[in-house]
Parts: structure tokens; sequence; C-alpha cells
């Protein structure tokens, strides 16, 4: 599990090494006419870290701020190691966060703000001292101890950050978008940090992001809200590969939007045919299919017979490239494929279409 | 000459211009205070001072005051402030208007409105000049909600508050440990104004009839011009004082260098 680092130190936080397990149940929460909780339901195993993903305003935050009491819930119940945490003060739930602001208190150093929760706990100097010391060592920063919140980089602060909240040894760990003030180098960086950590101390985290690639590479399950309750709750592969609403495959990951034809659970689209996800009923739908689902050959080669289309645009992205191609009817798909795959595809080039053997989900009338 | 150095005589010369624009009348004062009618030099006048009992206790009563006051309007207006900001931020406008008033509406106008309150403050708390730390609390309200505004703004509350929360503190600690620490420059600002206000103001003073400081300067130098520059001399050093002594108060960051615990920076530290 650490592999990645050689000789990992002693984790800060053995003594959490069994996470609790966390249920909300339930719960509403309204903000004048908007309902952002609306029966929200959502377990957390013990030691498991989930992602909460969703766009902004869809209640992912309102519910991370309310398993930690900073937000009052018009109903429902939040549970924490078989705990009705109702009537427990947001200081006395024991549950460690990083805010997506910077949070670090600005008067003390980056040791006595990982010792502060310490302090308040009524822990020893010298004690505090040392495990505040291995909370910093813990996230790579031992040798910035001495320094202040404005000498740190953002980065750091939000490590810091990190370090201060796994230091008092919470029931559970919560992440609110704690990546999302950085740049894209660091923030990529320090997301496998957060999930080296996590896994090493084994705290329940929940994570809260409007970052589907930080989602999908960080939890354990992923849970994609929308409208204050979750759509779907899965492992991240699950969500990316077998949504269960149209919601969700639109918002993990990009889709093309394909006419088919359901009949006899199959759906025939692009001259092939395609297990459905789910259940469809027979008749016509809209297909949504993956950019990288959609295959191009050269027209006329052996093989299942394509579409034909022309490339319309083609942009290159790194390893992969994205192509834009046009259906004689004139729709247009986007096709993601490896670069070197995508050489010949100059604007006018004439290709075949085809579909890659997955099961795709259809979105009928009836879904609305 | 350079344009650069061209800048710093210009520096110089307005900060010189500054400095005399300041500094004259206060010498003159000196000057004043301690000249004698021949012309020769005697401490005279600054012996009254002290000689004087009811300028002595004006002195004190005004002393007095100003700590009250600075400690009232900031026990008063800090929760509020931290308040509005946490929880009521929608009434955000109406404080602050309602703290700007009393700069809107001219002394005397108050003094007017007030004098019968004062009536009753008398009647239940008795005639010291004390009792005026309920005017004065009022008329620094606008200085004081500026300098607190400002620290409130230079600070992210919310997060603080809630990052302290989360990590185990109480309302009392989050205040005291969080928020104080944080807000301490703005806190010794509002208590700078409001002592710098209380020890100059005249008008409520006099007008309800309580003997402090600038009353009883007023009052000397209607018999004694010497004693009485004296007075206003002497009051504006202890002010100068003050305001040092409250400014030289060291922070939390000067404390930790002081107890040794801001080593060099790493990066300089010969490896272990």
């Amino acid at each position: 599990m650490t592999a990645t680092r050689p000789a990992p130190p002693e984790p800060a936080t053995a003594a959490t090494a069994a996470g609790v397990e966390v249920r909300l149940e339930g719960l509403v929460r309204r903000f004048g006419d908007v309902l952002a909780l609306d029966d929200l339901d959502l377990a957390l195993r013990p030691g498991e870290l989930v992602a909460l993903l969703g766009p902004s305003g869809c209640g992912k935050t309102t519910a991370l701020r309310a398993l930690a009491g900073l937000e009052r819930l018009d109903a429902g119940r939040v549970v924490v190691g078989g705990r009705d945490l109702a009537r427990v003060p947001a200081h006395r739930r024991d549950m460690g966060m990083v805010f997506q602001a910077y949070s670090l208190l600005p008067h003390l150093d980056a040791l006595d703000n990982v010792a502060f929760g310490l302090r308040l706990r009524g822990v020893a100097a010298g004690e505090r001292r040392r495990r505040a010391m291995e909370a910093l060592d813990l996230v790579g920063l031992a040798a910035q101890a001495d320094r202040y919140a404005s000498q740190l980089s953002g980065g750091q602060q939000q490590r810091v950050a990190l370090a201060r909240a796994l230091a008092i040894e919470p029931q559970v760990l919560l992440l609110d978008e704690p990546l999302s003030a950085l740049d894209a180098k660091v923030r990529a960086q320090l997301r496998e940090e957060i999930r080296r950590i996590q896994t090493e101390v084994g705290t329940t985290t929940l994570l809260v992001t409007h970052d589907q690639e930080e989602a999908l590479a960080v939890a354990d399950r992923v849970g994609v809200m929308r409208a204050g309750r979750i759509e779907q709750l899965d492992a991240p592969e699950a969500v990316y590969r077998r949504p269960t609403t149209a919601f969700v495959a639109e918002f993990v990951g990009q889709v093309n939007r394909v006419p088919c034809m359901v009949a006899g659970g199959a759906a025939h689209l692009l001259g092939a045919r395609q297990p459905v996800l789910g259940e469809a009923a027979d008749g016509p739908g809209t297909a949504l299919l993956r950019p990288e689902d959609v295959l191009l050959s050269a027209p006329g080669a052996g093989g299942a017979a394509g579409v034909p289309a022309v490339v319309a645009s083609s942009s290159f992205l790194g390893p992969t490239s994205r192509v834009t191609v046009a259906l004689a009817d004139g729709a247009s798909l986007v096709v993601q494929l490896p670069t070197a795959d995508a050489a010949g595809l100059a604007p006018g080039a004439a290709v075949a279409v085809g579909v890659r053997a997955v099961p795709v989900l259809v979105r009928q009338p009836a879904d609305g | 000459m350079s344009g650069r150095s061209r800048l710093q005589v210009l520096r110089w010369v307005v900060l010189a211009l500054a400095a005399a624009f300041f500094l004259v009348p206060l010498l003159a004062m000196l000057d004043f205070s301690t000249r004698t009618p021949t012309g020769g030099r005697s401490g005279e006048d600054w012996a009254a001072l002290l000689d004087s009992p009811p300028l002595v206790r004006a002195i004190l009563a005004s002393v007095q005051l100003a700590a009250l006051t600075a400690v009232a309007v900031i026990a008063l207006l800090l929760p509020t402030m931290l308040l509005v900001t946490l929880r009521l931020p929608w009434a955000r406008r109406t404080v602050e208007l309602l703290c700007l008033l009393p700069l809107a509406v001219p002394a005397i106008v108050v003094v007017v409105g007030i004098a019968p309150v004062y009536a009753w403050v008398t009647y239940l708390l008795g005639g010291s000049s004390l009792t005026l730390v309920f005017a004065y609390v009022v008329l620094a309200l606008p200085f004081a909600h500026r300098a607190l505004d400002a620290g409130l703004r230079s600070i992210d509350v919310l997060t603080l508050v809630e990052a302290a929360r989360s990590l185990g503190a109480r309302w009392p600690t989050v205040l005291l440990r969080v928020l104080l620490p944080n807000l301490r420059g703005a806190v010794l600002s509002a208590a700078f104004l409001t002592v710098a206000l209380v020890l100059g103001e005249f008008t409520f003073a006099s007008l309800l009839s309580y003997d402090t400081l600038p009353v009883a300067i007023n009052a000397v130098g209607k018999r004694d011009a010497g004693v009485s520059v004296a007075a206003s001399l002497a009051s504006l050093l202890v002010a100068f004082v003050l305001l040092l002594a409250l400014s030289l108060l060291p922070g939390p960051g000067e404390r930790a260098r002081r107890r040794g615990r801001l080593r060099p920076s790493p990066t300089f530290r010969s490896p272990r």
C-alpha cells in the first residue's frame, strides 16, 4: 500500500488504524427556497475514503459540514461509530477537517498549528511537540516546522492543515475541496499524498470535490451528487464505466449522444449492436457513448463495416488526441484515441466510425 | 543627481516640513511655559501643575476615563462585529451605519440631547466624572468600528473559527486564542483612537460640567496662561507615552522570537 515511498515513517496516528463507520441518514437542509440536502443517505465503511462529487450547489459541502457539526440540519441523523451526534457540538465531534480556504492560524508557526488541537486536549508540552512533529513528518514538512503560514506555499499550507487535522487522531477526516486553490501540478501531487496518508492511518474519510479526476483517482467509492441527493455511489471505475443515470454519465467524463434503437435488450447504433446498461424499453432512445469507446478506421478496411464520416477537427492533448468527426446526417462525434493512432486524421479525411463492444447507457424519452 | 537620489532628497524635505509643522507649536509651548517675565527660564509653571490638586484630579480622571472607555468600546464592539460577521452578515450595513452616526451628528447636538439622560445617570450613579464613559463610548464608536472592521476584513474569520472549532476549541477559546491574537493590531488601533479621543474631548465634559483634563486646562488658562500651556503640553506628552506603550506591547510573533522558538531557517542549518 505504501510502495510508492521507501521506508514510510511510522504513522503518527496509528491509534486510529481501525476507522469508524459513519452513517448519514435522511439529511435535510433548506436554505430559503433551496433544498440543499434532500433526504440524503450515505454510509461510509470503517477506514474508507468516499468522495462526494458534483457540480457547485449540489449540496456536497453542506453534507460534509453537517457531518462536522458546522451546519444545522432540518431533519436527519448523523451517526458516527454507532453514536448519534445530534446533540454533540462541532468542537466535541472529534473530526479533523481540511478546508478549501487556507486555514492555518496566522499567529502560530506550523508546529504550533499542528499542536493546537492537542493543546486543547490537554496533551503535555513534550508529548504535544513529539506528536506534532510526527504529523508534520507524515506530510513531509518536518523541516518547515518553524515557518508561519505567510512563509509557506499554498500546497505546504494545505499539507500542514492536513497534519493538523490528523494530529488529533480524529474519528473521521473531512476534506472540503482541499486542493481546489492549488495549481494543477501541486494538486496532482498532493492528491497522491492524501491517498497514501489516508491508507496509512486508516481514518474514515469524506472528501468533497467538484473535480471528477480527483474523486476518481483518490476515492474507494465515489458518490455523485445532484440537487441534494446522491445519484450513484459506487467504485470509481463503476461510476465511470457503468453509470446508472444520464446525469452521472455526463458529469463524470464526456459523452457523445448518439440516436439509437433499442430492441430485445440491445441498442442498435452506428451500425453496431451494443448491450444496454441497466434496463431500456424497446423503441428509440439516445445512447451515451464515451469518446474512447468510439473507434475510427480507414474507410473500406476489413472487419465490421463502420459508418462513413469525415474528420472535422483534431486537437492534440499529449498522450491522447481528441478528434471530432461529422457523420453523413450532420451529427458530430467526439473521439478520443492514442495520439499515435491519430496520425493520419487531418481535417477532411474520410474515416469509418465504429463502436467498441461495451455496454452503453440509453436515455429514453420517458426518462425526461 | 540621479532620479533616485533626487527622490531621497524630496522625501527628507517633506519629512522635515511635516516635522516642523507639528513640532514648532510644541516647542513654542515649551518655550512659553518655561519663560519668566524678565526673560529668564523657570520651571514654575510646570511645578504648579503638580501643586494644583484640581488639575491632578482632572489628569487622573481623564486617564481613567480613557482606559475605561477603550475597554468598554472594544468589549461592546468586538463581540458584536464578530457575531455580525459569523452569523448575521445581513446586519453589517446597519451596524456600520449606527456606528458612524455619532460622527454625523455634531457634538453640541448630542450633548443637548444627552443632558436629560445624564440627569438620571447622576441620580443613579453619582456625579463622578467617570460616568462620562457612557457618552464617550458612543463618541468612540465610529473610530473603533473603522479600526476593527479593517482587522476583520484582513483575516478569513469564518474559516479560522471553523478550523479552531473542528480542532476542539470552545467559543471562549476561539475568541481568546484564535481571533484576538490575529486581531491584535486592529484592537490596539481601536484602543489608540479611543484614548486619543477621550484625552482631548472638551464639549461633552464641559457642557455636562465634569472636570476632565481639557476642562481643567481651560479653567486654569483663564487664570494663568503659563500653567495652562504647560498642562496642554503635558497632556499631549501623556497621550504620546500612552500610545507608545500600547504599540510596544509584544505581539505573539515577537514573543515566540524572544522565547528562542524561531530558529534559523533549516536551509541554513548544518545537516544533523
